[in-house]
């Protein structure tokens, strides 16, 4: 309702006051597809084609000659298979001021961390809008308080970020899951204050030459929830969260036509600690074949202290994997794209292979393809509760 | 501030009565130095700017596509200019911000916000031959002059659009420049850039830009309304229109962080 709501807010203001140059709303709408190749593997999920639509709206308003202004992204994605994927968020609700030397950002809003593609290590403040897509780039807006200061030796933020927002996890009749279903409605938390916990965290980030260096430390619930089996029927999965202190790193050389990344994190609970780490470089070859086109190479390393999984420990999915990726930018006035990724365990059988494509048609309107591909044949190993979830999905997305 | 423009004023006149009094003894390397230099000179103590740009861009078929995109500059004394550009057309990029500190010599720093992930990614600046938003301009053709940038060579007086201008040939000091060599027309009468031929590593002529309506602005600085680039050998072309330019509005270094780049608009 509060996205209909916002929608007929949408086009009263831009009815009337699409003149005044510090108000701006655009929105996006858009119609995808997954089709799975087999049946699923456990009982209850949907059979091949899981089809939706999605929204997003932006709308921002600037005053005092910018300094002041508030930015509001409703987003609503409907799933005809799936009720848990049918969901929406306020991506953002935030106000900014800018003053010289600083800036506070208030409300509901979305950052960012890191420097690496396949894994996002350090990328910690935000939870994951995982029924969204299984990447973990989708994620939920967080509310928080951000002082965010320039000093010439770099730039430092300070968050307190109330209000803990619960990881999505496809439904009953979702695919994309393991043996049973994730209940988010019984989450448990290690805090007593559970969802109320208050968060902090403080980052340093700075350029300097050809480096870009980040690093950070985060006090409070850690965003990847440990699901335990519960003991009633039916079989379900209860999210646990846990309080975590994390340090974090970020760094990245930009020499030529090589990016050099490195990511970092060490992680603190009342269970275990352990490190990971994610390295690797992304090389660019510009005007291939005497074209505008751009051909570009990847490869990541992904390391975890805690191994892999076994019978005696959970261990970590991405403890020893390889990827390797390589991305072809046509740099054509419809702006396609196409990005090839593949992932290896390099301690026992478990790969995964992506394509994403995609390119605007007309002004407005852009089209997507992916394919996703999955394989393993470890009980332990993450990959094989998808062993049978092989996919590709086409969207198609209209701008206004 | 004031000073700095009178001083440079003198140099100018100085350089001016140089170059016709004395062309005879000067070579034609030092005499294409002396006319660039000229030109820096005359757009030299702006201190900021900010103007909105668009692009039409068509195909050999007549098809048109429009980029729509902010740029703000900060001049920068002692090293390249700063400039953080914004795009708003086509609407899919709407929100993508770019951050680049410029350098005479050696590599542009730049970083691009994408507004989908929040994520501001440091980039190559390698990529200098590449098409800007699928357009004819390269991002070589769009980033500023430096005098460092070229070697030069004077090759006579030609009448352009109706003007005398200085005709002179410029070779990138860059291995990664798309061009061998570029021919620039600038006007006697302000030092304007009327006209460059770009030729591609081949040698062949690639492409010609051609400036027109320029508007002159706090009584100094000049400014065309619209850029046409040619590329002669795939037929199409594109068109830049300057809009709402305004100069020394006051932006400051802080306009130009990572901080800026993903809240401007």
């Amino acid at each position: 309702m509060w996205f209909k709501w916002s929608l007929l807010t949408i086009s009263l203001l831009l009815s009337s006051a699409v003149t005044c140059s510090e108000f701006e709303a655009n929105a996006k709408v858009g119609a995808d597809s997954r089709y799975f190749f087999e049946q699923g593997q456990y009982p209850e999920q949907l059979e091949n084609t899981q089809p939706g639509f999605y929204a997003q709206a932006e709308i921002y308003y600037a005053w005092n000659n910018s300094a002041d202004s508030i930015t509001f992204i409703p987003y609503y994605r409907y799933d005809s298979e799936d009720s848990e994927r049918t969901h929406g968020d306020i991506r953002e609700l935030s106000y900014i001021h800018v003053s010289e030397n600083w800036e506070l950002r208030a409300g509901i809003r979305r950052v960012f961390w890191g420097v690496t593609e396949f894994q996002h290590l350090v990328d910690v403040i935000n939870q994951t809008d995982a029924v969204e897509d299984i990447d973990g780039e989708d994620k939920l807006g967080q509310l928080m308080l951000n002082l965010s200061t320039v000093n010439n030796w770099g730039i430092v933020d300070y968050y307190l970020l109330p209000g803990f927002r619960e990881r999505t996890f496809a439904g009953q009749n979702g695919r994309l899951r393991g043996p049973a279903a994730v209940d988010t409605d019984n989450a448990v938390y290690e805090s007593s204050a559970g969802k109320q916990h208050v968060d902090l965290a403080l980052r340093w980030s700075h350029s300097i030459g050809d480096f870009d260096l980040g690093s950070y430390w985060f006090h409070g619930t850690n965003r990847e929830p440990l699901l335990q089996p519960s003991s009633q029927e039916p079989q379900s999965l209860i999210p646990y969260y846990e309080q975590m202190d994390q340090l974090g790193i970020d760094i990245q050389a930009t020499s030529g036509a090589w990016l050099w990344k490195f990511e970092s994190i060490y992680r603190d609970t009342s269970k275990d600690n352990f490190a990971a780490a994610q390295a690797g470089f992304e090389y660019t070859s510009v005007g291939i074949f005497d074209s505008g086109a751009d051909l570009g190479w990847l490869m990541e390393y992904a390391w975890d202290s805690r191994g892999q999984a076994s019978e005696a420990s959970r261990g970590a999915d991405l403890q020893n994997d390889l990827f390797l990726g390589s991305r072809i930018a046509l740099n054509d006035v419809q702006s396609s794209e196409l990005l090839i990724g593949f992932r290896t365990d390099m301690e026992h059988h478990s790969n995964t292979f992506l394509i994403e494509a995609n390119r605007r048609f007309g002004d407005n309107y852009k089209v997507s393809f992916d394919l996703r591909l999955f394989d393993s044949n470890q009980p332990q190993d993450f990959v094989s509760m998808l062993n049978n979830d092989d996919h590709i999905q086409l969207s198609v997305e209209r701008y206004f | 501030m004031l000073n700095n423009i009178s001083i440079n004023k003198l140099a100018a006149a100085a350089v001016f009565t140089l170059v016709s009094t004395s062309s005879f003894a000067l070579t034609q390397e030092q005499q294409g130095l002396e006319i660039s230099q000229q030109v820096k000179q005359h757009d030299t103590g702006w201190t900021d700017s900010s103007a909105d740009m668009l692009m039409i861009l068509h195909n050999a078929q007549g098809q048109k596509s429009i980029r729509e995109l902010k740029i703000k500059t900060i001049e920068q004394l002692t090293d390249g200019d700063k400039s953080l550009t914004t795009f708003n057309k086509p609407r899919d990029v709407k929100g993508t911000a770019f951050l680049s500190f410029s350098h005479p010599v050696e590599a542009d720093d730049q970083w691009l916000y994408l507004p989908a992930l929040k994520r501001v990614k440091r980039i190559s600046s390698r990529n200098k031959s590449g098409p800007f938003m699928g357009s004819q301009f390269a991002f070589e053709d769009l980033s500023s002059f430096e005098i460092e940038k070229y070697s030069y060579k004077y090759l006579g007086d030609e009448v352009i659009n109706g003007l005398d201008s200085f005709k002179v040939e410029q070779y990138p000091v860059d291995p990664h420049s798309g061009y061998t060599r570029r021919i620039v027309w600038v006007d006697k009468e302000a030092y304007r850039i009327q006209k460059i031929d770009f030729y591609d590593r081949k040698n062949t002529l690639l492409k010609t830009l051609t400036y027109t309506s320029y508007r002159q602005y706090l009584n100094q600085y000049w400014r065309a309304d619209t850029l046409n680039m040619v590329n002669h050998q795939n037929g199409k072309s594109t068109e830049l229109k300057w809009k709402n330019y305004t100069f020394k509005s006051g932006l400051k270094d802080g306009d130009f962080n990572k901080n800026a780049l993903k809240r401007v608009r």
